[in-house]
């Protein structure tokens, strides 16, 4: 690599793709991903909240039960979506095989145990300080439960974060329902940094997928930066 | 949405014959515009994948008709497991066993001959089983095995397996009773040849992908397939085919028809000829012969004797 080469654009002078290519995988990657968390979070606050509010019996095997959903394997998520989107499947005169909306839904099926059972620990471990303190100054259910998912926001934030990184750093779902798809025209449909990576590497072109690999670890660090710079501007608790 | 479906379908029946008949140009004059906007989606195997093959078939097609081409690489057994759920419209393979059974079971229609190119024996150039240069194939493996010399096999389903382990039926051997030498990878031919070249083991590998992948690896071709000179075992012929829209209705026949047509048409078959990789053509057209292959419209083996014994049971 010449040393002109290297001062105008260093990493995509020796990078094999267009630019438009890569830039559309990052652009399939987020939307899967941050559709599928948002989905996710909608779903699985109010069951956290609930959860953790409540005190009834068989609570401790709820929480084991979404504690062991942070563990499913992702490929079995994958074929299960598969087999439900799939033309023989129950869902299979939407023809969602091989889209976008079946890539989300194997992530939504992935992150909300996550983001459930994490948020779930943050309000139970909220719960024992604040609780009775508020109740104590003649607070209502709802001014106990705002005040509990305001002492607990930071965990909350970890909880989406935690589901995001499940969401975005899988390969085994979005392989299986998604297909790596990649049009003629050099954009993705169902390619994400994770596939293309996979698929690199399949090549035998391991330095594009070093190259690939670090633009995800990029994309994770920035949302992550994010996410805890907004908790902590806030004054957030910690 | 159906109706516009079946008003084309008439337009497109030409499209279907010109398929069949190794015709490129469809040029209904409103089946252009009726077909834009629709997606088909092909599986295929990674050897027609990875190499860049289709990209090049792809986009020409996309432009004419203004339609999609969702291309999703799968092993050829996997491909064809697609089809047969109809979650795929039409598929490119390369197990011509197993396209008959997809014929015969009712899942596909209209299969052709699209290209070919061959299988080639690698392993690193230590060559512990000295098969260097062997003509034969069968040979070659029987030193490996006697050996004992690492093998990586696909273990996928895939075309390129299939192939393996009908070689190793010519050996008489059977892969059950081998030992740890022999290495299912359950993984695609690049994964594959990554496998062999860290392990210096042998495979068999498409030439295809070795040579799209030759300047990555320390692998080099011990036995030659027939583009070269090699024995007629390693040929590796190409089929495309249709899914049945009369197992599956929701797929799309007349593209699927219209996209054969095309790639087993003269501009197709142009592009398969001059597609190379680090200067060498990775896949031969077939599709235009001046004496065509009857026996790949039907199952190998097919005869008119048959056919009539199966009329005569049938309602047809």
């Amino acid at each position: 690599m010449s040393l002109e080469s290297a001062t105008t654009v260093p990493l995509l002078a020796e990078f094999p793709f267009e630019w438009n290519y890569v830039r559309s995988i990052i652009v399939v990657s987020l939307y899967v991903s941050v559709a599928a968390v948002a989905l996710s979070t909608l779903f699985s606050l109010p069951i956290a909240l609930t959860v953790g509010f409540a005190e009834f019996r068989g609570k401790g095997v709820l929480t084991s039960i979404i504690n062991t959903g942070m563990g499913f394997p992702s490929v079995v998520v994958g074929l299960a979506v598969l087999f439900t989107v799939s033309n023989e499947g129950p869902l299979g005169s939407l023809e969602l095989v091989f889209t976008r909306e079946a890539m989300i839904m194997s992530q939504f099926v992935l992150a909300a145990p996550v983001i459930t059972g994490v948020s779930l620990a943050a309000v139970s471990s909220v719960e024992q300080n604040v609780r009775d303190a508020a109740y104590a100054m003649g607070g209502t259910r709802l001014d106990v439960a705002l005040v509990t998912i305001k002492e607990a926001r930071y965990g909350i934030a970890t909880a989406v974060l935690a589901g995001f990184g499940r969401a975005i750093s899988e390969v085994g779902s979005v392989l299986i329902v998604g297909g790596n798809i990649a049009r003629a025209d050099g954009t993705s449909k169902t390619r994400t940094l994770t596939t293309a990576i996979q698929l690199e590497a399949q090549r035998g072109r391991f330095e594009t997928a070093m190259i690939l690999g670090a633009v995800l670890l990029a994309i994770v660090l920035v949302v992550n930066g994010v996410v805890i710079r907004l908790g902590s501007d806030e004054g957030g608790y910690r | 949405m159906t109706i516009q479906r079946r008003e084309f379908v008439a337009a497109l029946a030409a499209g279907g014959a010109a398929g069949l008949a190794g015709c490129s140009t469809m040029t209904g004059d409103d089946s252009d515009a009726e077909i834009s906007g629709e997606t088909l989606t092909l599986t295929t195997t990674s050897s027609t994948y990875n190499t860049g093959l289709l990209d090049e078939l792809n986009a020409p097609f996309e432009d004419r008709y203004g339609v999609s081409v969702d291309a999703v690489s799968q092993g050829t057994g996997q491909a064809l497991e697609t089809a047969r759920n109809g979650d795929s419209d039409v598929v490119m393979v390369h197990a011509r066993s197993l396209e008959d059974e997809f014929m015969e079971e009712g899942y596909g229609v209209n299969r052709r001959d699209l290209m070919y190119n061959d299988f080639v024996v690698i392993g690193s150039s230590d060559d512990p089983a000295s098969i260097g240069g062997s003509d034969d194939v069968t040979e070659a493996f029987n030193a490996i095995a006697d050996s004992e010399s690492s093998f990586v096999s696909r273990g996928d389903d895939s075309g390129t397996h299939t192939k393996e382990l009908e070689i190793w039926d010519e050996t008489g051997r059977s892969v059950d009773g081998f030992g740890e030498w022999y290495q299912e990878a359950g993984q695609g031919m690049g994964d594959v040849i990554n496998m062999a070249n860290q392990q210096g083991a042998y495979t068999l590998s498409d030439r295809g992908t070795y040579l799209d992948m030759e300047d990555e690896v320390d692998l080099e071709i011990h036995v030659q397939g027939p583009i070269e000179g090699g024995p007629e075992l390693l040929a590796n012929p190409y089929g495309i085919v249709a899914v049945n829209p009369a197992v599956h209705d929701n797929v799309e026949y007349e593209l699927a028809m219209a996209y054969i047509g095309f790639i087993t048409g003269p501009e197709g078959q142009d592009l398969i000829e001059n597609y190379t990789a680090n200067g060498e053509q990775l896949f031969y057209p077939e599709a235009l012969s001046e004496e065509p292959n009857f026996q790949q419209y039907v199952s190998e083996g097919w005869s008119a004797d048959s056919a009539e014994n199966s009329s005569d049971s049938s309602d047809d």
